[in-house]
């Protein structure tokens, strides 16, 4: 008998159908990937293992847990079993706990909800657990508010919570893709670690198949709510025998096809950064005492050429986005100088820095939030001509967004739509079309792909590369992935505590690192060729 | 859920076409348009002149020659509540302009500018909420005169920090949003940005709390004129009606429960209009089945 047998399981939530005739099982000690793209229905099925779907999903079918039917379950049941015998970890650390309560406070609430036990003995047990997961109560007390904690460390929060009575089955939703991937590796070490210790069954969901096969044994395909392909991880990436199983391989080792494109050496640069620093000003601890400025960017001097790409690549919080918006001119620097085009940017007023505010545009990481939700995509992809010196007659306008669209790959009678109309690829098309409308020299793109699944990610990087190509644009890429940077760039500039550690040929650095902060990346990046053959291996 | 959807005309119907298929919406506008039609119409026409006093018909109870019955001087009761309406919405209605012309502009330009002057101007804020509203409406009544205008001047000043801070804290959300950052790497200046996506984007709050603020003004207006400081005699107004009743709540029960029920049901009206409007305006909420 297995520790959870889904048997054709299907789900509809109101007329719509979710999930048709699922079947998965997961055995104790096992861990199973559940790997699908958004809207495949992966976090669906483990809301139906919690019973904890939205109001109108009626199911079919039968889901066992320890040999009992939960679809037939009362509610006080369910109650029992979820966060004793069942836990769950979410993927945004940043909303899973609660603002108010401090972390001790959080882990014995389900100890002592469960077991009864007085606060002194959940306290005790919350500490252990905390202590398991790496955060030792001599620097992380229970007494800490989840604000205190970094996004990797409230993460390991989280996973004490839904570990600390040594669940039966562990579900995972997409537990790293909030992280990056240097924590994304520590996280993933730890729940094996917790798996292989309390012969936990874990779920893996997951839009990444490199995660997967770094940790699950077997690994389950969904598309569309439905069953692509099922079994051992290692034998069902390689045979590929499920066309869409070679699909999401295909697109997750992508590498668009790109000419180097190494511009004239000895011109002048594109981009001159020079010492530029950004001190924020932190709260002081006392009234008397002096308050030391954090320093987010520390002497960063860089420059890049016309039409090259160039990666920046760091983990959250080493200063690259803040850099982005010092060179974007939309955050001042502390100290320092930027260039563009040979002039002085730094320190000019909005009027005179609007020729190279034409000449420099941005795309943002997340899709959803780059648009006003209440203007239709002609104004928003036609925002930037703002910044023309002669406005565009209403036909111009119409014209130029048309011919924007149509460079990224969409209709040119999509711009009487409104944001939420698209889907997340196709919004991503439209901040391109918004960022080259211009015909920009430059285009800041901080983490462009990351928020998107794996085959809309190779379509978008696609895109890129073909954009440098045919209109010459040179690219700043902010990013923590290295896969994304080896695939689209000439040159790589790591960045770490604010300062930049080490630059060179972006396969060069990635296959040779000398910095520790670039072995660390390169070590921790999930690569799928690359866990296959370790599988491979381990199983001769 | 979030993909590509066929509710363009869902989208692009205007605002009114979508809040016409929500219920509490359609119940809140029918009643408040109910309560203003009779207001206008009494510029026109009223069952009964309020201002001639028949003693003979004193305090009789409802019947079908006086639909709502008369009061202590004979005149007849719905005549009142019609013209007692119309000084009502005025007041809260020019009130709510008043609060939300000066409030929004100030709430906006705080949360763009912050610093020193948000700082200033939000604790000038704090210290007119300090004062409590109706009490300093008395105050302000009685240094200048009772009177509608006085009225209107007293709860429109009360409603000016309700609509700054409601503006500052939704544009201050919005402005670390990735589109506004996107307007501005478009080189758009805060007051065009403000004007382009910020006040499209809090419009939603300003609305729900503007009918929240005309409700309130209409109860405000009714506290004043029931203390003899809003619209002055001959003049009626539901809130002096309520104070001439009390004297009377055992012989003629009607006299309070009429202006009393006008005044609820007109708030509630109001509410259900709120509510309607944010529930429509909400795009999260929007295409929901």
């Amino acid at each position: 008998m297995s520790l959870l047998e889904i048997e054709n399981l299907s789900l509809d939530i109101g007329a719509q159908p979710i999930l048709k005739g699922v079947d998965l099982s997961i055995e104790a000690g096992e861990v199973l990937g559940l790997v699908g793209e958004s809207g495949s229905g992966k976090s669906m099925t483990a809301l139906t293992v919690m019973q904890l779907l939205p109001e109108p999903a009626r199911t079919t079918g039968s889901v066992r847990f320890n040999g009992s039917d939960i679809l037939a379950m009362s509610e006080e049941r369910m109650c029992e079993l979820r966060g004793d015998d069942i836990g769950m970890v979410f993927q945004e650390p940043m909303t899973a706990l609660n603002p108010l309560k401090t972390i001790g406070e959080q882990v014995a609430e389900g100890i002592r909800w469960h077991t009864g036990a007085n606060r002194k003995d959940a306290e005790t047990l919350a500490q252990k657990m905390l202590e398991r997961v790496g955060l030792p109560a001599a620097m992380f007390p229970l007494s800490r508010y989840p604000h205190e904690l970094s996004g990797g460390q409230r993460q390991r929060v989280v996973i004490a919570i839904a570990c600390a009575l040594k669940p039966k089955l562990l579900i995972a939703d997409e537990p790293t893709t909030a992280l990056d991937v240097v924590l994304q590796a520590q996280i993933l070490d730890l729940l094996r670690d917790l798996v292989d210790e309390n012969r936990m069954g874990l779920l893996l969901i997951s839009h990444d198949l490199a995660v997967v096969t770094e940790v699950a044994d077997r690994i389950t395909i969904l598309r569309g709510g439905e069953v692509m392909e099922a079994g051992d991880t290692a034998q069902t990436l390689s045979a590929q025998a499920h066309p869409y199983t070679r699909q999401l391989t295909l697109a997750s080792m992508h590498v668009p096809s790109r000419v180097n494109t190494q511009s004239l050496i000895g011109a002048e640069p594109l981009l001159d950064v020079r010492g530029v620093t950004r001190d924020y000003p932190v709260r002081r601890r006392s009234l008397f005492a002096k308050s030391e400025p954090f320093r987010a960017v520390d002497h960063v001097s860089f420059s890049m050429n016309a039409a090259q790409s160039v990666a920046l690549v760091g983990r959250s919080g080493c200063g690259k986005s803040t850099l982005a918006r010092i060179i974007l001119a939309l955050d001042e620097p502390s100290a320092g100088a930027i260039a563009f085009r040979g002039e002085q940017i730094t320190g000019l007023d909005q009027t005179a820095m609007r020729p190279a505010r034409r000449d420099m545009q941005v795309i943002f990481q997340d899709p959803y939030g780059s648009f006003d939700p209440r203007q239709r995509v002609e104004r928003l992809v036609a925002e930037p001509l703002h910044l023309l010196d002669k406005r565009p007659t209403g036909a111009e306008r119409r014209d130029m967004v048309a011919t924007a669209l149509h460079e990224v790959g969409l209709q040119s009678n999509d711009m009487h739509k409104y944001p939420h109309e698209f889907s997340g690829g196709q919004r991503q098309r439209l901040s391109i079309a918004r960022a080259i409308i211009t015909r920009p020299k430059l285009i800041i793109a901080d983490e462009p792909v990351s928020a998107l699944d794996v085959s809309i990610r190779a379509q978008i990087l696609d895109l890129l590369a073909d954009l440098n190509q045919r209109l010459g644009i040179a690219y700043l890429f902010i990013t923590h992935d290295l896969t994304v940077a080896r695939a689209i760039t000439d040159e790589v500039l790591v960045m770490e505590g604010g300062m930049i550690v080490e630059t060179g040929k972006t396969a060069e650095v990635l296959s040779h690192p000398r910095s520790a902060a670039a072995r660390a990346l390169v070590d921790a990046a999930p690569d799928l060729r690359r866990a296959l053959a370790r599988r491979m291996q381990e199983q001769g | 859920m979030n993909g590509p959807t066929s509710h363009a005309t869902a989208a692009e119907a205007g605002f009114f076409a979508r809040a016409f298929t929500n219920r509490s919406f359609v119940i809140g506008f029918c009643v408040t348009a109910i309560i203003a039609a009779m207001a206008l119409l009494s510029f026109f026409w009223t069952p009964y002149d309020v201002t001639r006093l028949i003693v003979a018909d004193r305090m009789q109870p409802p019947s079908s020659a006086h639909l709502l019955g008369t009061d202590q001087f004979g005149r007849d009761m719905l005549s009142m509540i019609m013209v007692g309406a119309r000084n009502s919405i005025a007041v809260a209605l020019v009130a709510v302009g008043i609060g939300m012309g000066l409030g929004v502009p100030l709430g906006c330009w705080a949360a763009a500018r912050g610093g020193i002057l948000d700082e200033v101007l939000m604790r000038f804020n704090d210290l007119v909420f300090a004062f409590p509203a109706l009490l300093s409406a008395i105050m302000i009544t009685a240094i200048f005169g009772p009177g509608a205008i006085n009225a209107i001047i007293a709860i429109g000043i009360f409603n000016i920090p309700v609509f700054a801070r409601v503006s500052r804290a939704g544009a201050l959300a919005l402005w670390p949003r990735e589109f506004i950052l996107a307007a501005r790497a478009a080189g758009k200046g805060k007051a065009l940005i403000t004007v382009e996506h910020i006040l499209p984007n809090i419009a939603n709050l300003l609305l729900v709390q503007g009918t929240i603020q005309f409700a309130l003004g209409i109860l405000a207006e009714a506290g004043l004129s029931y203390l003899g400081l809003g619209a002055q005699p001959p003049m009626p107004s539901w809130g002096r009606m309520l104070f001439d009743a009390q004297t009377r709540m055992v012989v003629a029960p009607y006299l309070a429960i009429v202006p009393g029920m006008a005044i609820v049901i007109t708030v509630l009206a109001l509410n259900l209009i709120g509510d309607g409007i944010s529930d429509t305006l909400d795009p999260k909420l929007r295409r929901r089945p």
